[in-house]
């Protein structure tokens, strides 16, 4: 059995197992999870050593038929741009089920047991090489998230969870028009396979298929993304959401869009991409912007982190449209940054709703002199959040702004306003917070961090530190996979090619 | 030639189910009265094991394929596979009936050998080649459900329905029969491989606007009794008032016969002029999902939301009519079996909630309902997310099957709308969701007792199979592919 199938297995299993634990025993089903999380999360390690070895092709493949006609196959891989996703993800899990432990305490099997069913998901689309595949994968992954918000949430989740749901919803609908369309003129959902085929000049798309079938793959990333503007249900769901479920959505499920950009949108219709490049680059700077203005004027801590998103996720997308090699290396780095020191936000964020039952910034001041440690690791992810050198966001907007100035110095002058907007708003969010006057409410509600929130807070920070510092551990996988893709999208089909294809179609 | 009309050994089993059900049924109705009032249950037994024995004889007729009564029927794949279709859902509906009934303290065998005509009805619409054959199916099927529908003499609600089914039913079935005559007038013959022959033949020169005019009449009584657009106004009047299990069975049976006749006419006899048909039924397949879609966001009736979510069904279904090629016919079959298991899997949940007299049945009575019975709510859920099209349910391989054959035939732009149709669906399907997961229980809210076995086995079985098709789709679309060659 291939690792990949294991590594989809133990969270299926995991899933499976706790429905069937008793209901009325929290503790078992948390520590349960706690363990199947983990061990999910130090089996993917394995998954380093085989792709480092050559993260430009794809490695650990499993291929096997699910359905004989229409030809779905069960083909997973792994690959330089995919590897540290799948790490991010199975990561994150362990601890978001420590951040709910205490949290959480209504219907605690069902929203363990969804934690697991939404790993599941997002490690199937990350490792998915069939294009059915990943797009039963990206609907799975939209379920548990649809119930973590609605149930869990805060207030308005409702709401929320059926925004999100239904945004995700239409986009895909046009995804999975595209994929078949696909099909019937290639007669494969497989992507590498696929990819073959173009570059062999067997399969020829004239250029408004290209560009109408970029487009519906387009549309579904880019809300998922979500890119400007299409991202008013983010807000919304990750405001509501419970705090395990923001950071999963803001840490994973948002690079689910970025990713499918770079697995399919890029590689399959690299004429189209081009083509489209400059509105989405425009879009993705107002994005940046705009993101960044409302975060300043969110009265709601957990708005203005959601905001600060849109404004990070819009460099990602600019990155990776530059077509350039520090720009995709950029914009993937910086995927996995955004998910280290969003979570971390999110996370500290519900660490003080759990204190003052309250979001709201005016509800807070002076944090700091009752938790100073609290705050401490709040001003540390702070600043990582903002691209302060030493620290992970830094080193993914530097290189995307690098790649953005070789392409056009407008869209680095205009994307680094966005930088300067960070600072602005997340800093007075930590002075309005932190620092001040001490209220009476505040003072005697603020136990500094427990010893589950240092065990939270402290491998997310060393991370921010260490992807800040040692680039090189994680950037080489990415940056081969980057060179190869960009390599193949430069490579126009051979001509002789283009010619022998066409006049089969003639023949036909 | 001295005809022999005496039918031969191999007809009379090909006509077997169709005996069987209407000995029994009569057998029934002789029973009726000889029975105490505490013998009643064993009527739902009798016919439970009627139609499992139907399905053996289905099965046996279908491994020897071939016509019957001089053409009049033809059992084939096509028709093996609807019949025991229909003859399942015939089973499970039988399964949810049974506590109804008692319940309402109407238990009868009447009830019993109605359905079982009615069934009858189904299967030879099912396997009917010919259009009179398919008329007095059609017939038999319809006028025993008109009774079904006010079957509970004494409700309001259920004299409604039975009367609008009556009298809009019998309108649109003499539409049917005006085209059936028109097609004869034409083409001389009533059998459906002969049309299709006289339409293919250049020599007959036969008169294009009399064939389009005459199958357009057709399309009425076909559009009636699936509930397509612009002819759909019955269903949810007629739905909701009529007992929750008879709903079950009429807009689950009845469509799948309907869709199967349907079928077979378009893609048999007027095959030939698709050219003149396809624009129609490509508007009428818009219209339906949209109306059914767009009506059902803003229903608050159970059973009302699940008409207009069985109206926007009978769109997608007829996205792959419009198709009209082998795969899109083996994508309605495929379909058609999905829709059954989530739509019998609801209605089980649909009858369980309303209890007697049925009082609940609006959706704010499920409110709370993954507390009151978890495991209920659990598999509402699942049935839920099958009709929404959410992969690894049967729902989305339905969906995926019948987009793909409209792609294949170039209909994008169908597609297209069918898959943004789907989107909006997502919305009322995920509100009930929503009130079952998101919402506390209501103040006093009167206990609910754990289901009752019939109404488990339904909800469990067809919850195992929803899944079982959303992850191995091939066994029924294999058959289906290859039943779908039989139609041309």
């Amino acid at each position: 059995m291939n690792l990949l199938d294991i590594l989809l297995i133990l969270p299926a299993a995991g899933f499976l197992l706790t429905l069937f634990l008793p209901k009325d025993n929290p503790g078992l089903i948390r520590n349960f999870v706690f363990g199947v999380s983990v061990v999910t999360f130090v089996f993917s390690l394995l998954l380093i050593g085989p792709v480092m070895a050559s993260p430009e092709r794809l490695a650990l493949e499993g291929n096997s038929s699910w359905i004989e006609y229409p030809a779905i196959r069960y083909h997973v891989a792994l690959d330089g741009l995919s590897l540290w996703l799948v790490i991010l993800s199975t990561f994150l899990t362990p601890i978001v089920t420590l951040v709910s432990w205490k949290y959480i305490q209504n219907r605690v099997k069902e929203f363990y047991a969804f934690l697991l069913a939404l790993l599941l998901g997002v490690l199937g689309v990350f490792i998915a090489q069939d294009l059915f595949l990943f797009f039963v994968f990206w609907e799975i992954s939209l379920v548990p998230m649809y119930f973590l918000v609605g149930i869990w949430g805060h207030d308005k989740r409702i709401y929320a969870a059926l925004k999100f749901f239904l945004y995700t919803m239409a986009g895909s609908a046009l995804m999975l028009v595209a994929i078949i369309y696909l099909y019937n003129k290639s007669g494969t959902f497989d992507i590498p396979l696929l990819l073959d085929m173009m570059a062999k000049g067997r399969l020829v798309l004239t250029g408004a298929e290209a560009n109408w079938l970029f487009l519906a793959f387009f549309l579904a990333f880019a809300i998922k993304v979500p890119l400007f503007p299409l991202h008013t249900w983010l807000p919304d769901a990750h405001g509501e959401a419970p705090t395990a479920g923001s950071v999963m959505l803001a840490s994973v499920l948002l690079k689910l869009g970025t990713y499918g950009l770079v697995r399919v949108c890029l590689p399959l219709f690299p004429g189209a991409a081009r083509d489209n490049a400059n509105w989405i680059i425009v879009l993705a700077i107002a994005g940046i912007i705009y993101g960044a203005l409302v975060a300043m004027v969110q009265p709601n801590m957990k708005r203005l982190v959601a905001y600060s998103s849109v404004s990070h996720l819009g460099f990602v997308v600019l990155g990776i449209f530059t077509f350039t090699q520090v720009g995709l290396d950029g914009a993937v780095y910086q995927m996995l940054n955004h998910g280290i020191s969003t979570g971390a936000l999110f996370i500290l964020v519900g660490m003080l709703y759990e204190r003052r039952h309250s979001l709201e910034i005016s509800d807070f001041g002076g944090v700091a002199t009752a938790a100073p440690w609290l705050s401490t690791m709040f001003v540390i992810t702070t600043l990582a959040s903002v691209g302060l050198p030493l620290l992970n966001n830094f080193v993914g907007e530097f290189l995307i702004l690098q790649a953005a100035i070789q392409v056009n110095f407008y869209y680095a002058a205009f994307a680094a306003i966005g930088v300067i907007l960070s600072a602005v708003y997340m800093l007075w969010m930590v002075q309005r917070v932190f620092y001040g006057v001490t209220p009476e409410t505040v003072k005697h509600h603020m136990p500094d961090l427990t010893s589950r929130e240092w065990a939270i807070i402290v491998p997310l920070i060393a991370l921010m530190v260490w992807m800040g510092i040692g680039t090189q551990s994680f950037l080489p996988p990415i940056s081969a996979n980057s060179a190869q893709l960009l390599q193949a999208m430069k490579q126009p089909a051979p001509p002789s090619a283009v010619q022998a294809a066409k006049e089969s179609v003639h023949a036909r | 030639m001295p005809a022999n009309f005496m039918p031969t050994a191999q007809e009379y089993l090909r006509f077997a189910p169709e005996s069987l059900l209407i000995l029994v049924g009569v057998l029934l109705m002789i029973l009726e009265p000889l029975s105490g009032p505490d013998g009643k249950r064993k009527f739902a037994v009798i016919s439970f094991a009627a139609l499992a024995a139907a399905i053996g004889l289905a099965i046996m007729a279908g491994m020897d394929p071939g016509p019957a009564f001089s053409g009049l029927l033809m059992v084939d794949g096509f028709a093996t596979f609807f019949r025991v279709l229909v003859l399942a859902i015939g089973m499970f509906v039988i399964l949810i009936s049974t506590n109804y009934l008692k319940i309402e303290g109407h238990e009868s065998g009447e009830y019993y050998a109605l359905l079982l005509f009615s069934v009858v009805g189904q299967c030879l619409m099912a396997a009917s080649n010919d259009l009179i054959m398919l008329f007095i199916g059609l017939e038999c099927s319809s006028i025993a459900s008109y009774v079904l529908a006010g079957y509970l003499r004494d409700d309001k609600r259920n004299n409604e329905s039975a009367l609008k089914y009556f009298l809009l039913g019998s309108f649109a079935t003499a539409f049917l029969l005006y085209g059936v005559a028109w097609t004869y007038g034409t083409t001389g013959t009533t059998n459906l491989t002969a049309i299709r022959a006289f339409l293919m033949d250049p020599a007959h020169h036969a008169n294009m606007v009399v064939v389009g005019a005459a199958t357009a009449l057709m399309f009425v009584g076909f559009a009636f009794k699936v509930s397509a657009a612009p002819f759909q106004m019955w269903a949810p009047d007629v739905y909701q008032g009529a007992p929750a299990p008879v709903t079950a069975f009429m807009s689950i049976g009845s469509k799948a016969a309907a869709f199967a006749m349907f079928v077979r006419v378009m893609m048999t006899a007027f095959e030939p002029v698709k050219d003149r048909w396809e624009p129609l039924i490509w508007i009428s397949a818009l219209a339906t999902m949209t109306i059914g879609n767009c009506a059902a966001l803003r229903q608050s009736n159970l059973k009302r939301l699940l008409a207009y979510s069985s109206i926007a069904h009978a769109g997608y279904l007829m996205v792959a009519i419009t198709a009209h090629s082998e795969i899109g016919t083996a994508s309605v079959m495929f379909y058609l079996t999905s829709y059954a298991l989530m739509s019998l899997g609801a209605f089980a949940i649909v009858v369980y909630i309303a209890r007697k007299g049925e009082r609940f049945v609006e959706i704010q009575d499920l409110a709370g309902l993954s507390e009151r019975q978890p495991l209920v709510a659990a598999l509402f859920v699942i049935f839920l997310l099958s009709f929404t099209g959410i992969p690894l349910t049967a729902g989305f391989f339905g969906k995926f099957y019948i987009f793909k054959a409209a792609l294949d035939s170039n209909l994008v732009w169908l597609a297209v709308l069918g898959m943004l149709n789907s989107a909006v669906a997502a919305y009322y399907y995920l509100r009930l969701i929503v009130v079952m997961y998101m919402q506390p229980p209501a103040e006093g809210a009167e206990e609910l007792l754990a289901p009752t076995i019939g109404i488990r086995v339904t909800m469990l079985v067809t919850a195992a199979l929803t899944i079982a098709l959303g992850i191995f789709p091939s066994f029924v679309l294999d058959l289906a592919g290859k039943s779908a060659a039989f139609v041309r």
